[in-house]
């Protein structure tokens, strides 16, 4: 156990040293100048190369990364050419509605997809399942900003049950966390109802209701529990992913979390600020893939982590 | 603009103004007290004034500090502000500013005249990468501070705590409103030193709100200071910014009562029929912007090195679809500078749409057959969709116009290297920096701009008119102003026979309000405080 997690630790680095490199890489491919973006449009030429220089954007591409990676390993993810903010302030500031957003997004992805996936397993080929099938597909689909402005609009607008926009109260989260609960829930559904028709078939399934037992308690007890592996990988990506932002429904919703944030970095190609959401994310999306590993023996011990 | 030609050929000129405390009587309309909220799609980047310079902070900058000067609410005239009275000499090169006494910055030390001095070098240092170093260009000591060399200006100094004299190394009629932009505003150099780099977060200034809370990506709170000198603003206690909202559910927010104004203004989807809808009667504000989108030709490559072509492309171009396009928000342009800029010639009639003529000019430059080009454009609506309409325009006349759609950043550099025959400048385009004729022509279409990054996309230089400018920009007599504005007309009438911009469209900008919000409409699209003068709209139900 402990060397399989030195193992995925070392990978880990590398895949973050990996991906280090290619953001650092691609933010010099960008066809446009960031010193340009600082200095202003009545900069003189001079003015232009000073600020390059003083941010050390004149030296040689692998001495800038090589500068980059010192200061990071000091924990120093740098300043915002625009804003002058430190990146990790930044950052920091939006964590809160981040984390927030990813676990009331994965709560409304497992209310949603799992009861929904099991209920068109055991109904499997008939008019429920195909039901549940076409909502998971259309949850899928349906692009999230109509989703969003949908709810918005009949449940904030209309019913007033919750508040137009913003973060502060556990209202102000329904909405959002539910636009992504909906998409998310879509996969979990259809991923759980394959999962579980597979695991359905197996004998001790047959086992356990010759035994007596009843439908329900079948497939809850001896079912699910085979059955969900794919479901938590799947949360564990998940999590990578929320942690790099929710673009859209942050958004329409005025949800101050990081994907605004990376918006408007890329739109101010405010560099430092890029890398670190970037390096931010990659690192959620890690230890997000070692959490659901690391959870798979605990929900099936025939797992063994080597 | 910077040339030493006309050095002292500046005629006498001596200008005193002395106000009492508080002013002149600006806007007496609407009580005091209560507050309104207003949202925003994007997070406010820093309210540095030395740094801040988007159309977003420009004006919460001018709440939270002052400067020399200022404009009287609502229009472009130039008023004494942290001054309270100035005097230029006789040959324009040296400008005494009295400062007005009392003045307290939030922190609660006085205002001296060591913070002016500091506060624009400041700018002018390298050190602080401002985006404004460039506008004390004439300020003398300006190249030996900006080139790193010197410490300070040395054509700044402080002779009492109660006098500033700044002495120019040319004269320049513009300096007045220099000394009234955001970059030459007063901060306290105690509160940078403690603050640092993050003073764009936490800024101290001697203006009519002070800020008070500022949570990253979601809130701004400004509140009255109550030692701001003036005694007739703000009028408001306190204004709330809140900032990722989407302008859409900003005004279902609005239509609630929950919000007072958009700053963002009335979102494109929904404009015809918010304007329409009977209920927003009074609550819509139009207001002309100091801005003209244009397409930039560029005058150095084939085919638009020809003038014939350019001016072909000036008839070609129908600019009454263009309006119909954006709602009808903006007006026909037919030169450079926009309406509300003094020197705006009313007279200039401009190229006229006549595909026919283009065709006969296209001709007789040698490209009856027509040519193959590309129209750089940026990304966001409606700039693509203009971009189609100049397209069909285009081969009207048998130029085959290939549109490139790109991101503004991307744009920006296609332009500034050279590198786009043709550049819609719709998202990006020139909005003024002070209310001058000259702020449209240095940087856009001098010979100064047109260098590689520059923003004179059409790398238009003309040094015969270059000259010129110089010449205008030199008349700094009070005297002179009349004379000075005339050949400023005179100017971009021969720009326009040269004919390196296609001129569009003035945008109009529309505001909203909420009925609890008053202020005269001017407020709402102030032409220096775009897009609110945050200090004199006030609320309706406050005592």
């Amino acid at each position: 156990m402990l060397r399989y997690l030195a193992r995925r630790l070392a990978a880990s680095a590398l895949i973050l040293i990996g991906v280090s490199v290619i953001t650092f890489a691609l933010t010099f491919l960008i066809p446009a100048d960031p010193v340009r973006m600082i200095a202003g449009r009545s900069a003189s030429p001079q003015a232009v190369e000073n600020i390059r220089h003083q941010l050390g954007l004149d030296k040689p591409i692998p001495v800038q990364y090589a500068n980059y990676v010192i200061k990071l390993a000091q924990g120093d993810l740098g300043r915002s050419y625009v804003q002058k903010t430190e990146v990790s302030r930044l950052i920091e500031s939006r964590l809160p509605a981040t984390l927030l957003l990813m676990a009331g997004a994965i709560f409304f992805e497992i209310l949603i997809g799992l009861p929904a996936g099991i209920l068109a397993a055991t109904q499997r080929g008939r008019l429920l399942d195909r039901g549940v099938m076409i909502f998971s597909f259309a949850g899928v689909s349906t692009p999230q900003f109509v989703v969003g402005l949908l709810l918005l609009y009949v449940f904030a607008n209309l019913l007033g049950w919750f508040p137009l926009s913003g973060f502060g109260t556990l209202g102000h989260l329904v909405l959002p966390a539910l636009t992504l609960g909906i998409a998310g829930g879509g996969w979990y559904s259809r991923m759980m109802r394959s999962s579980m028709v597979e695991v359905l078939r197996h004998d001790y399934i047959r086992t356990a209701r010759a035994k007596g037992l009843s439908g329900p308690k079948v497939v809850l007890v001896h079912g699910l529990r085979n059955a969900i592996l794919p479901v938590v990988a799947m949360i564990g990506l998940d999590i990578g992913i929320f942690m790099s932002g929710a673009v859209v429904v942050e958004s329409v919703f005025g949800w101050p979390g990081i994907g605004q944030l990376a918006w408007l970095a890329i739109q101010r190609i405010d560099i430092p600020i890029i890398m670190g959401v970037t390096l931010v994310a990659a690192v959620a999306i890690v230890i997000g893939n070692l959490i659901a590993d690391l959870t798979a023996p605990l929900i099936d011990p025939r797992i063994r982590l080597r | 603009m910077k040339s030493n030609a006309l050095r002292g050929a500046v005629s006498a000129l001596v200008l005193a103004f002395a106000l009492s405390h508080g002013g002149p009587a600006l806007a007496q309309e609407g009580g005091f007290g209560g507050q309104m909220v207003v949202t925003y799609k994007d997070d406010i980047s820093t309210f540095d004034p030395a740094i801040g310079y988007d159309w977003q902070n420009w004006s919460m900058i001018k709440s939270l500090f002052d400067g020399l000067m200022d404009y009287k609410p609502g229009t472009t005239e130039l008023i004494p502000d942290l001054a309270e009275s100035y005097t230029i000499s006789e040959d324009g090169l040296v400008y005494t500013f009295k400062l007005r006494p009392g003045v307290k910055f939030h922190n609660g030390r006085d205002l001296t005249a060591t913070d002016i001095k500091y506060s624009i070098e400041r700018s002018v240092n390298p050190e602080t990468q401002s985006p404004g170093q460039g506008f004390f260009w004439q300020i003398k000591g300006f190249d030996e501070m900006a080139s790193g060399g010197a410490q300070e200006l040395s054509g700044i100094t402080t002779p009492d705590d109660g006098t500033v004299v700044i002495e120019l190394s040319q004269p320049d009629a513009t300096f007045l409103q220099i000394v009234a932009i955001n970059f030459a505003f007063a901060v306290p150099r105690e509160e940078i030193e403690k603050y640092g780099l993050d003073f764009g977060r936490n800024p101290v200034g001697t203006g009519a709100y002070k800020m008070t809370e500022w949570a990253l990506g979601q809130r701004v709170v400004f509140e009255r200071n109550a030692d701001y000198f003036r005694d007739d603003a703000p009028h408001l206690d306190k204004i709330i910014f809140e900032v990722g909202q989407d302008p859409s559910v900003a005004l279902l927010r609005l239509k609630r009562g929950e919000v007072d104004v958009l700053g963002d203004g009335i979102p494109p989807a929904n404009f015809l029929q918010e304007k329409n809808d009977p209920a927003n009667k009074g609550l819509i504000v139009e207001g002309e912007l100091l801005h003209t989108g244009y397409i930039t030709l560029n005058t150095t490559e084939a085919p638009f090195d020809n003038k014939l072509v350019r001016q072909a492309v000036n008839m070609a171009i129908d600019k009454e679809k263009v309006l119909r396009i954006v709602n009808g928000r903006g007006v026909v342009a037919n030169q450079p500078l926009p309406p509300a800029m003094p020197a705006y010639d009313t007279a200039f009639e401009g190229y006229p749409y006549d595909p026919a003529k283009a065709k006969e000019l296209l001709a007789e430059a040698g490209y009856g057959d027509g040519f193959e080009t590309e129209l750089y454009a940026m990304n966001t609506d409606p700039n693509p969709r203009i971009a189609q309409s100049f397209q069909q325009d285009l081969a009207a006349i048998g130029i085959k116009a290939e549109i490139k759609a790109l991101a503004q950043a991307t744009v920006i550099d296609a332009g500034g290297q050279g590198a786009a025959p043709m550049l819609w400048s719709g998202g990006m385009a020139w909005i003024a920096d002070y209310p001058d004729p000259s702020n449209f022509y240095g940087p856009i279409l001098g010979c100064g701009g047109a260098v590689p990054g520059g923003w004179n996309w059409a790398k238009y230089c003309n040094e015969e008119i270059d000259a010129l400018a110089a010449k205008a920009d030199g008349m700094a007599g009070d005297d002179q102003a009349d004379a000075r504005i005339q050949m400023w007309s005179e100017i971009y009438n021969k720009i326009m026979d040269d004919a390196p911009w296609v001129p569009v469209f003035n945008e109009v900008r529309f505001a909203m309000h909420t009925a609890r919000i008053g202020g005269k409409d001017i407020f709402f699209a102030d032409p220096i405080h775009i897009p609110v003068h945050y200090e004199y709209v006030y609320a309706k139900d406050a005592e």
